[in-house]
């Protein structure tokens, strides 16, 4: 038996951080049947639970905890099943101190109840016990296009499927995923044991995905509705353009965005000796950002050998990555230089980084985003030595589609403009939802958008 | 998978393939490229559109063999397929956008360099179905690296100017001395299109507009996606930084740092750059120098 402390979390096994940062492995273990169970006796089974009301897609939380208490794991897993299509990558990757166990009332005087950590193993145990989505919905011959196999597209794609829609996912990668397979990396969201099963759900509802075609260039929206008979259409394309500072040296070999280092490691496993891929390993490597994706290439460059520093203009309190994130990767030796901005970064005479200066910052008066804004501090530049940047500066999303389809609106941001409760665009037929509409965020809002429009798609073509 | 419907050799190391691909060769115009994968585990490397047929819906690529992803590319055979194909990629090249009428009014010369020859040859078939004038220009080492003689002769007629840098074939010399030669003649071009390695498109450039013809070259970086989301392909044109898989490949010539963007290449195209590159990618190097 487990002895559980009311006050604190079942403590999850993890891989010991001096391993782990020499592969590629998953970080955390999972709870176990026992510990899972051992966990579910900490929910308070509140009557008017605040934690369904700090998930975007709003999971009937006590509900399945309560099954995984009683052992009733199938029941818990369909109950998950009723609101997300994705738990297993959810449990993974949602940041739950922000979401639903930053509302648990546990959380006030202790600590919350470990939310995502049971979600993720009962959407395990689901898997690994063959527990598959069933179909009974009624063929309702009509066609709908997905752009794009990120979470809102597959979330949308298997809700409309769920109804009986005949949808098709278009990809423009040759695998399918979005920012699952190609930016998260193995050691955080494994690939073959994780993503691939969700992908191969969605599938068995009947969804079909077209990989290797880009919309805007292959083939166009306007002619997806008018020569390919397709009914409606969701753009769930994501935000995936990287920025770069524009500061001197930024074209000097050994700088890459944080999307290029990343696709090359996990969508074309650079990492493994049977891809051909190559990657640059650095000896000491820059990452400039705090956010998720500046984690992800942080950890990455350490697995493959490196000396590792993240760049970050405020402070730690202001870092937007997950907070698990963060300590995974302060564990595994990641060094923080925070309140520092990169200024030039210095090339030797092949053209290749040898430096990087940076300047001190400090925090003066809250921005429009509420959060203090870094200003220099005048003279205190300095220079640190280093043989590869990684740019992490945030993404936004692709012009590609926006700029090659009639009459599709988009915001000075160059985000679509969708209506959230339903994500119809100013195109009728047309709708949109994930990054693609509110730039980078999470997997789990666009999950949200993409249920949303489901609904809202099946309203319009049930007219 | 896309079948391959015809693999053939054209000169050493250089190998043409019609591919089924309906949706790029419905879509596609002279100046876009594709991405290609040959399998499972291999990268993703652009390639030029050679030629297309929008009825039988292929494709036609050139592929090189600079490394162990090329080299998986041109071991496939008729019948056998590729993993991927992705395209059309890039922006057309600017006269199909432009008003026929102009164009028509224009005589162009096309300027290729070894392999630039399958890059040009969709904007030369282009010209001659739409009635526009031109030159073309087809410059390589020696006679046996030569390819698409027929191909060109077809489209271009007496209009076509084969040199080897050796004399071993036709004209001897460089496609610049040749440039220089149909200026002397007295031939007026109005827009000159060059393309081929690196070093002979900043020279053909440079001949051309210094005799005060707009350029376009096409930049060949290395790219990983094609779709605008990894930055690998950037480039300084003018005083901005372009990626050349969605702002390209073709640019005017004048803005081109080509120095800068030899200098990225030459990592990837220089012996000593190889070395460096070995040391530097670790274990992660599998052979994509072309050495190893
Ligand atoms: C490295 C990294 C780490 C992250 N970590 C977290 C995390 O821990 N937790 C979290 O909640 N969120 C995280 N995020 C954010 C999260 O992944 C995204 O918010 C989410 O994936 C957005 O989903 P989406 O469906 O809108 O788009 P994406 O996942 O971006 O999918 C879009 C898909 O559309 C395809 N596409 C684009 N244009 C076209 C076109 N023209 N034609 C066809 N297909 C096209 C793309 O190739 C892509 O596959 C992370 C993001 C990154 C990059
Ligand atoms: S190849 Fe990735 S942005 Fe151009």
């Amino acid at each position: 038996m487990i002895e559980v402390d009311m006050m604190k979390k079942v403590q999850v096994r993890e891989q010991d951080p001096k391993v782990r940062a020499t592969n590629f492995d998953e970080v955390c273990l999972g709870y176990n049947e026992e510990e899972a169970m051992a966990e579910s006796t900490r929910c308070l089974n509140c009557k008017n639970p605040k934690c369904v009301e700090g998930c975007p897609v709003s999971i009937n939380i006590p509900g399945f905890i309560q099954k995984v208490k009683s052992g009733e794991f199938k029941e818990a897993a369909d109950i998950i099943a009723e609101s997300s299509a994705l738990p297993a990558i959810c449990g993974r990757v949602c940041p739950q101190e922000s979401q639903c166990e930053g509302k648990c009332i546990r959380g006030i005087k202790g600590e919350s109840v470990s939310i995502g950590k049971l979600e993720r193993f009962t959407a395990d145990w689901a898997r690994e016990h063959g527990i598959k989505p069933e179909v009974k919905a009624e063929k309702k011959g009509k066609k709908v296009a997905v752009i794009g196999s990120g979470p809102s597209g597959l979330t949308c794609a298997g809700d409309l499927a769920k109804m009986g829609y005949d949808v098709t996912i278009f990809e423009a990668l040759h695998k399918a995923g979005g920012v699952l397979v190609y930016g998260i990396p193995e050691f955080r969201l494994p690939k073959d044991a994780v993503v691939q099963p969700e992908i191969e759900n969605v599938k068995a509802l009947g969804v079909k995905i077209e990989t290797d075609v880009v919309i805007g260039k292959s083939v166009t929206i306007d002619e997806l509705l008018e020569e390919e008979g397709f009914d409606a259409v969701f753009v769930g394309s994501g935000a995936g353009l990287p920025k770069f500072m524009g500061i001197p040296g930024e074209q000097a070999l050994g700088v890459f965005s944080a999307n290029e280092f990343l696709t090359r490691n996990n969508l074309m496993k650079a990492y493994r000796d049977d891809y051909d891929t190559p990657i640059a390993r650095g000896k000491k490597v820059v990452v400039v950002g705090g956010g998720n994706v500046a984690m992800d290439a942080a950890r990455t460059a350490l697995r493959l050998g490196a000396e590792v520093h993240v760049v970050y203009r405020r402070s730690e309190a202001e870092l937007p990555a997950r907070v698990e994130e963060v300590h995974h990767a302060k564990e595994e030796g990641i060094i923080f230089d925070l309140l520092q901005n990169p200024v030039e970064i210095l090339e030797d005479d092949k053209g290749w980084v040898k430096g990087i200066r940076i300047i001190k910052m400090e925090l003066g008066e809250p921005d429009e985003s509420g959060r203090r804004r870094p200003v220099e501090v005048p003279g205190s530049e300095y220079e640190i030595e280093c043989d590869t940047v990684i740019m992490s500066l945030g993404t936004s999303p692709n012009p590609l589609i926006s700029s090659t389809t009639k009459g599709l609106e988009i915001n000075r941001r160059k985000c679509i403009v969708a209506d959230e409760a339903s994500g119809a665009t100013s195109k009728s037929g047309v709708y949109a939802g994930g990054d693609a509409v509110t730039g980078a965020a999470t997997v789990i809002l666009a999950m949200g958008a993409g249920k949303a429009a489901a609904k809202g798609i099946d309203e319009f073509l049930s007219k | 998978m896309f079948k391959i419907i015809k693999a053939e050799k054209l000169a050493e190391n250089i190998y043409s393939m019609i591919i089924e691909a309906p949706r790029i060769a419905k879509s596609c115009e002279p100046g876009q490229f594709v991405i290609v994968r040959a399998d499972e585990e291999a990268e993703r490397i652009p390639l030029t559109i050679c030629d297309y047929d929008r009825s039988a819906g292929t494709v036609t690529i050139v592929t090189q063999v600079v490394g162990a992803s090329s080299l998986k590319i041109v071991g496939l055979k008729t019948g056998d397929c590729l993993a991927d194909i992705t395209g059309p990629l890039g922006r057309p090249s600017d006269f199909i956008d432009e008003d026929i009428e102009e164009v028509k009014k224009r005589n162009y010369l096309f300027v290729a360099g070894g392999l630039g020859a399958a890059p040009v040859y969709p904007q030369v078939k282009w010209m001659k179905e739409h009635g526009v004038s031109f030159d073309v220009i087809v410059g390589t080492k020696t006679k046996d690296t030569l390819i698409m003689e027929r191909e060109m002769e077809e489209v271009a007629g007496d209009h076509l100017f084969i040199t080897t840098d050796d004399g071993s074939y036709k004209r001897h010399g460089m496609v610049t001395v040749v440039m220089e030669d149909l200026i002397k003649e007295g031939r007026k071009y109005d827009v000159c299109v060059a393309i081929g390695p690196m070093i002979m498109m900043k020279f053909a450039a440079k001949t051309s507009l210094s005799n005060g013809i707009p350029t376009i070259v096409s930049m060949n970086p290395i790219m990983v996606d094609g779709t605008g989301m990894c930055g690998a392909c950037r480039l300084v044109v003018g005083d901005e930084v372009k990626f050349a898989c969605v702002d390209g490949p073709e640019f005017d010539a004048s803005k081109v740092d080509f120095d800068g963007a030899m200098k990225r290449m030459a990592l990837y195209k220089t012996e000593e750059g190889r070395a460096f590159l070995k040391e530097k990618e670790g274990l992660t190097h599998k052979g994509n120098c072309g050495n190893c």
